[in-house]
């Protein structure tokens, strides 16, 4: 598959807008709030999906697609358990205390509400993440360009990080922003055509779903379960994905997915820098609409791709095998791009998919750079400089943020191990998160020794409970089990979801008995910060549809609609 | 801030819209096989012109407004 004229021309016109995006935007870079918050103008529906955007790293597009083949239509859960009922709750319950307590990050809330302990634990945790997160993707997306289109890693790597870097240097959050809005238009216009294709090649929705029928009955499950969300959830041996109803709901669709969306500054970042409290509130619930949609664009690819190779002569497309001989479900996307895209088309699909890797890693960046000036360096290393300093520092924060990124993605591609262990790591630090914001946010009494404690108990129980047990089938090591092995999981999912039910409950239960024994602050200075102590916001909204509950409520029976379509 | 993102966005999708329309009518029939016999090229790079141009019209119509 090798790029045409046509092919590098399109890729050409994103490259040149992307980088003509930063340098309009480099005159309106006057203080650091403009930097790092877009001088908080941002209209609701620009930050919505930048906040879409920002989650949608290549990693996310070619993994749903592959958990989408492995896995079949279930993979939704990710999207309409896993992330709308946490959206909602950010925007009509969480927004007003991250947007009107003047909090310029995640961390610097928790500063306001407990303490700078809790802070700068939360604020080093998150700096250290973001960085190797952008750098494993970077990795990947370097081995996926090598084998697809035969460039060089190098090459990938430091061309794709002089882009990004370009941009934000000129731009900051706002170039971010904006080019995560051309970005998402890009994705959607380079994926929807090839599951238009697919789905025709296939026979529509009624010859994927038979065909599915045969990928599963063939591994001993019932016919629907590739082609069904629900049905097999009742116990943990009738669904492709190893869990039962009771660990997805909680670990999936409560603890990791409130933790994930509503405390994690990548995404509250965007909304944060929208224009006013009402369109920081609207922001996650505009974006939670293409968000529910998104199955149909990432999972449904890789469900053709498993349905075609399973049962081929149709229309003569399959999956590669890896080395081991087991499919390759992470090249659904790319190969199924190869397939049916002319040149042309081909070079559409091959800017989303780059589209997709920069606004994962611009999202990353963008947070790092204000968590490190703000939450790091001027709390801990410089405070009370010139705001022009700051500005400055955010500057040169973004280029070591990507000098230390595509390091990351160099000690990827030596150590695999290595990176599996940091992300088990970072998987510790943020299970027992959720419970943290809960608390400080909805109880008065909870304290800053209580949270600080409470975090990093949930972390303990986090790994102890990941030493404890191990999916069924897995050697002792990297997938559980260090310690002693006490229970068995039925999959390395299952497993995930209950090490963050734990982890969330030790949180949550010893921030309570720590807050109890300590002494809590004045409730003067919680106003703002603690929902029984601040005054109801006024509806500004000019209509009744821009309302945060009724916009929240239409979206959730919206999502609950999907679940019974595709029980 | 008078920044409308819908400008650049709507100018970028006209220019790939054109491109692939117009490479959709000057290219070989045969390579649209792959396709399903579908001329992808030119039916996407229309439709992408029109969505460019709802973007130009409703930025148009905001500055006018302002």
């Amino acid at each position: 598959m090798h790029p045409a004229t046509i092919d590098w021309a399109i890729m050409g016109v994103y490259f040149a807008f992307v980088l003509g995006v930063g340098y309009t935007l480099r005159r309106y870079m006057k203080t650091s709030t403009d930097y790092f918050l877009s001088g908080r103008s941002i209209p609701a529906w620009v930050a919505g999906l930048a906040f879409l955007s920002a989650n949608l790293g290549a990693q996310e597009v070619i993994g749903m697609a592959a958990s989408g083949a492995k896995y079949g239509m279930a993979t939704s859960h990710f999207y309409w358990i896993g992330a709308i009922p946490a959206m909602v709750f950010l925007g009509v319950f969480m927004m007003p205390f991250y947007y009107g307590s003047k909090a310029r990050s995640v961390p610097e809330y928790l500063r306001l509400r407990f303490d700078a302990k809790t802070r700068g634990l939360n604020a080093i945790s998150f700096a250290v993440m973001t960085v190797f997160s952008s750098g494993i993707s970077m990795y990947a997306m370097g081995l996926l360009l090598n084998l697809l289109l035969g460039w060089d890693f190098n090459t990938s790597v430091w061309l794709s990080a002089a882009i990004v870097l370009l941009y934000i240097l000129l731009g900051g959050l706002t170039s971010a922003i904006y080019n995560e809005v051309l970005q998402f238009f890009l994705i959607v216009g380079g994926f929807a055509p090839l599951v238009f294709l697919g789905l025709r090649d296939i026979g529509g929705w009624h010859g994927l779903t038979q065909r599915l029928s045969y990928v599963a009955t063939s591994q001993g499950f019932a016919p629907q379960a590739w082609s069904s969300t629900w049905s097999g959830m009742g116990h943990a041996a009738s669904n492709p994905m190893g869990v039962e109803w009771f660990g997805l709901a909680m670990g999936l669709g409560f603890v990791l997915s409130f933790g994930y969306w509503c405390t994690d500054f990548l995404v509250v970042q965007r909304a944060m820098a929208a224009h006013s409290m009402a369109a920081a509130r609207r922001t996650p619930l505009i974006a939670a609409v293409p968000k529910m949609l998104f199955p149909f664009l990432v999972i449904v690819p890789g469900m053709i791709a498993i349905a075609s190779t399973v049962h081929t002569g149709v229309s003569g497309f399959s999956l590669p095998h890896k080395a081991d001989g087991t499919l390759n479900y992470d090249m659904s996307i790319p190969m199924m791009l190869g397939h049916y895209f002319p040149h042309g088309m081909l070079g559409l699909g091959l800017t989303a998919l780059l589209a997709s890797f920069m606004s994962g890693m611009a999202g990353n960046v963008t947070a790092f750079n204000t968590v490190w000036t703000y939450d790091i360096y001027q709390a801990h290393i410089r405070p009370g400089a010139s705001d022009h300093h700051y500005l400055t520092m955010g500057r040169i924060a973004t280029v070591f943020g990507i000098a230390l990124s595509v390091a990351a993605a160099y000690v990827a591609n030596r150590f695999n191990n290595i990176m599996d262990m940091l992300q088990l790591l970072f998987a510790f630090v943020n299970a027992p998160l959720f419970a943290t914001f809960l608390l400080g946010m909805f109880w008065k009494r909870s304290t800053g020794h209580g949270a600080f404690v409470g975090l990093l108990s949930g972390t303990l129980a986090a790994a102890l409970h990941h030493g404890l047990t191990l999916p069924t089938g897995s050697l002792a090591g990297i997938k559980g089990g260090w310690l002693v092995v006490t229970h068995h999981y039925p999959s390395e999912m299952a497993q995930n979801f209950w090490t963050a039910i734990w982890a969330f409950s030790a949180c949550f239960a010893v921030t309570i008995l720590v807050s109890l024994c300590t002494r809590a602050r004045p409730e003067q200075e919680l106003v703002g910060l603690v929902y029984s102590l601040t005054p109801r916001q006024r509806q500004t909204e000019r209509h009744w549809y821009e309302r945060p509950a009724i916009l929240g409520g239409g979206v959730l029976a919206a999502a609950l609609l999907l679940n019974l379509l595709f029980w | 801030m008078g920044f409308d993102i819908r400008i650049p966005l709507g100018v970028m999708f006209a220019l790939i819209g054109a491109l692939l329309a117009g490479f959709g009518l000057s290219s070989d029939p045969a390579i649209y096989q792959r396709s399903l016999g579908i001329n992808i090229n030119l039916w996407w790079g229309l439709t992408l012109l029109v969505f460019a141009a709802a973007l130009l019209g409703l930025a148009w119509r905001a500055r006018r407004r302002a």
